[in-house]
């Protein structure tokens, strides 16, 4: 391997995962506690919304799919594996989440539209939106690359990918199995850190706030700014 | 018993003029903000007509508030499944065109236009993208169109009518409108807050007033499709909810709110009421004809020792009690029974409630002289230009009783007391009609005096707040004029 490849991959597969994570979790936690206000959606259904659906619900449903199994093979590496043993099981698999990465893109591809089009929507759009974007957009257009150049990644991520990522987890980074991946499959994986690296600093920050206690909590809500209890039913 | 202390409204329309001062108030004080420009916390509208926005009064369309589904209360288009899944794009959400699109003029173009031969114009142009607008829609667009084909006739509540009826309202010479102002209700059973995922909107439990927490709102937006009034509003800036704070800041400091402070009219009071908790569920459940009268069972006696006692409990101030005891939503709600929550069949159990209005009197038989000498001294209340069963439609769940009930009374009173001061009218044919609309000499003059010469100590009472125990002490609303709003000391940043 020459020098230059090592030093590519200790730059791409070692130095950019931990920036990104400290970006990641260092302003995303400040930006929380000092200017928590600016977590929102910031939806922009209100002013249009009919291509909003077209758009919105494609990209999201989509890249929720996508985003699952990729955590799943993160966490339950051998479940997933043991999923693809049975070749139509692995077929299912394979076609499905390409099925969900076409329809991302096409949700994204209409947003992206969307967002150019409409004179409203360009007033609420800022740089970071185009940013993220166009990084999603590329992470979506290498993602179903890799889904049709280098199939049954639902298996081989599982076994290659997998322990890398746990080894940047544990401290202890093991590059030998990426560096010797597919170029598209590298970028992939560079773009990632990239949007994790850009996350807290544009409206994806809606992801973390995602409601949850609301899905167990009493219908009506009442706080008492006079009692030391800051909730009652 | 859980008594609750609840800030509580009551606009009396027989004396709204529609001069819209009420809604110019709020807006300069709240909604004066890039984001909000559209938004009228106070709208008045003109009844019959469509209302702001378009149409809300049909859940038909815009699937509001709360229903009855196999007699268990359920938010009709926001629970916890329906919101969950509609998240990414909410079907129920109003837009910008069920509204209007906020305008200026360009005022520069008179001071700079070039020297021509003529008059340089100040176009509209969009508040929103600032482009150059043609104006389709405003918050008042359909002001004194009583009659108009195009809004009056598309009045949801004109479902409620025979075609003979209706035919009656828009007769030529016979055409009527009356103003609707609105605000937030501050309702007991809120669908708003019912349904906002984040855990934003909620109730102070001190004055019952509805808040967004702005810190915690994350713009899911279910609120704005579960408030049947449509009362919450969407800054597109922030991409934050807001809504009537009921000018909290100025209730703090004793003073009514800007829209009650302002009115002309003098339609609106406001006082505290105190309220059972543990029965709001039940309450909201009941089958519809019996929600009024069921709201109305909510409200607890301030002089009753049992609910003073259950008021200390709860740490409730004696002086709030004092207070309650001087509320005039009191009396016109429970003790004169004429004041009528809007749409109660929304089940949100609003707290903002309206006298019915008796204009306009209808022209009498006899040319020359008022007639009374017929057996129902209340005929024109059945023949009157509005029919009962509009107005039933609005402040009755379709069911008439307790809106005539209110509309008979308001008569007797002003016959008694026309009996008094004009003396055109007996005074047995007065007392009679007093004793038929349920009512006594000494409530007649009780309500003549809060409707016609009430001072502003009786018109609001507010209790004292007890700022000393309260947040956000150390903060100026006025701090942060045009930029904040409300809420917070940083400013309202919209996020990247």
């Amino acid at each position: 391997m020459s020098n230059l490849s090592t030093y590519f991959n200790a730059l791409f597969f070692i130095a950019l995962p931990y920036a990104a994570l400290v970006l990641f979790f260092l302003i995303g936690i400040r930006r929380y506690l000092r200017r928590g206000f600016t977590y929102s959606s910031l939806s922009s259904q209100f002013l249009e919304n009919k291509q909003h659906f077209w758009a919105l619900m494609p990209f999201h449903y989509g890249i929720i799919t996508v985003l699952t199994v990729h955590i799943a093979a993160f966490l339950i590496p051998r479940q997933v594996e043991w999923w693809g043993r049975v070749p139509a099981r692995l077929w299912f698999m394979e076609i499905g989440m390409l099925a969900a990465g076409l329809l991302t893109l096409a949700g994204l591809v209409a947003a992206m539209v969307r967002r150019k089009v409409n004179r409203k929507i360009a007033v609420v759009t800022s740089a970071a939106d185009w940013i993220i974007l166009v990084l999603l957009l590329l992470q979506i257009v290498s993602g179903l690359g890799v889904a049709i150049l280098h199939p049954w990644g639902s298996s081989w991520f599982s076994i290659a990918v997998t322990p890398y990522l746990w080894s940047i987890v544990k401290l202890d980074p093991n590059i030998a199995l990426v560096a010797v991946m597919p170029a598209l499959v590298k970028y992939h994986i560079i773009n990632a850190f990239l949007i994790i690296a850009f996350f807290p600093f544009t409206r994806l920050v809606h992801i973390l706030v995602m409601p949850n206690p609301y899905l167990w909590r009493r219908p009506q809500v009442v706080r008492w700014y006079r009692r030391p209890q800051a909730a009652r039913g | 018993m859980d008594v609750r202390v609840q800030m509580s409204m009551v606009f009396h329309l027989d004396k709204c003029i529609g001069c819209h001062t009420c809604s110019l108030a709020c807006k300069n004080i709240w909604t004066d903000r890039k984001g909000t420009e559209y938004m009228w916390w106070n709208n008045v509208e003109t009844k019959p007509g469509t209302g702001y926005p378009t149409g809300w009064e049909d859940q038909e369309k815009y699937h509001g508030g709360w229903e009855l589904k196999d007699g268990k209360l359920g938010l009709r288009s926001t629970s916890k499944t329906q919101t969950v899944f509609n998240i990414f794009h909410n079907p129920n959400q109003p837009s910008m065109d069920d509204y209007y699109e906020p305008w200026t003029y360009d005022y520069q173009n008179l001071f700079n236009a070039p020297e021509g031969s003529d008059q340089p114009t100040a176009v509209p142009l969009s508040m929103v993208t600032g482009d150059l607008i043609q104006i389709k829609a405003g918050p008042n667009w359909d002001d004194d169109m009583g009659g108009s084909p195009v809004y009056a006739e598309s009045d949801p509540n004109l479902a409620a009518l025979n075609p003979d009826q209706k035919a009656q309202m828009f007769a030529i010479e016979r055409l009527m409108f009356f103003y609707l102002p609105r605000i937030c209700n501050h309702c007991l059973n809120p669908s708003c807050v019912a349904s906002c995922p984040s855990g934003a909107l909620h109730k102070r439990g001190e004055d019952g007033i509805v808040l967004v927490d702005q810190k915690r709102c994350r713009g899911w937006r279910a609120c704005i499709a579960a408030c049947p009034y449509k009362k919450m509003y969407y800054n597109w800036q922030t991409g934050k909810s807001e809504k009537c704070v009921l000018c909290y800041p100025r209730l703090e400091t004793g003073q009514a709110p800007a829209c009650f402070h302002s009115c002309v009219g003098r339609i609106r009071y406001l006082g505290v009421i105190l309220y059972d908790a543990d029965r709001i569920h039940e309450v909201a459940s009941l089958p519809e004809d019996q929600l009024i009268e069921g709201q109305r069972s909510l409200i607890l006696d301030p002089r009753d020792p049992v609910v003073i006692a259950g008021a200390r409990q709860n740490g409730i101030h004696d002086a709030v009690v004092e207070a309650a005891c001087k509320s005039p939503t009191y009396r016109f709600v429970k003790d004169w029974k004429m004041a009528l929550p809007l749409h109660a069949e929304f089940r949100t159990l609003p707290m903002l409630f309206y006298v019915p209005p008796m204009a306009p009197v209808m022209a009498h038989k006899s040319e020359t002289a008022l007639e009374n000498n017929s057996e129902d001294l209340f005929a024109d209340i059945e023949e009157a230009r509005a029919p009962i069963e509009y107005l039933a439609s609005m402040f009755g769940t379709k069911h008439t009783g307790k809106v005539r009930y209110a509309l008979r009374k308001q008569k007797a009173v002003r016959w008694y007391r026309r009996a008094i001061t004009v003396g055109d009218v007996d005074m047995p044919t007065a007392e009679r009609m007093l004793r038929e609309a349920d009512c006594t000499p000494a409530e007649a003059e009780a309500i003549y005096r809060l409707t016609s010469l009430c001072s502003f100590e009786e018109r609001f009472v507010i209790p004292p707040m007890h700022r000393e125990q309260a947040i956000e002490m150390l903060e100026d609303p006025l701090e942060h004029k045009q930029g904040v709003g409300f809420g917070f000391m940083d400013g309202p940043r919209r996020g990247l």
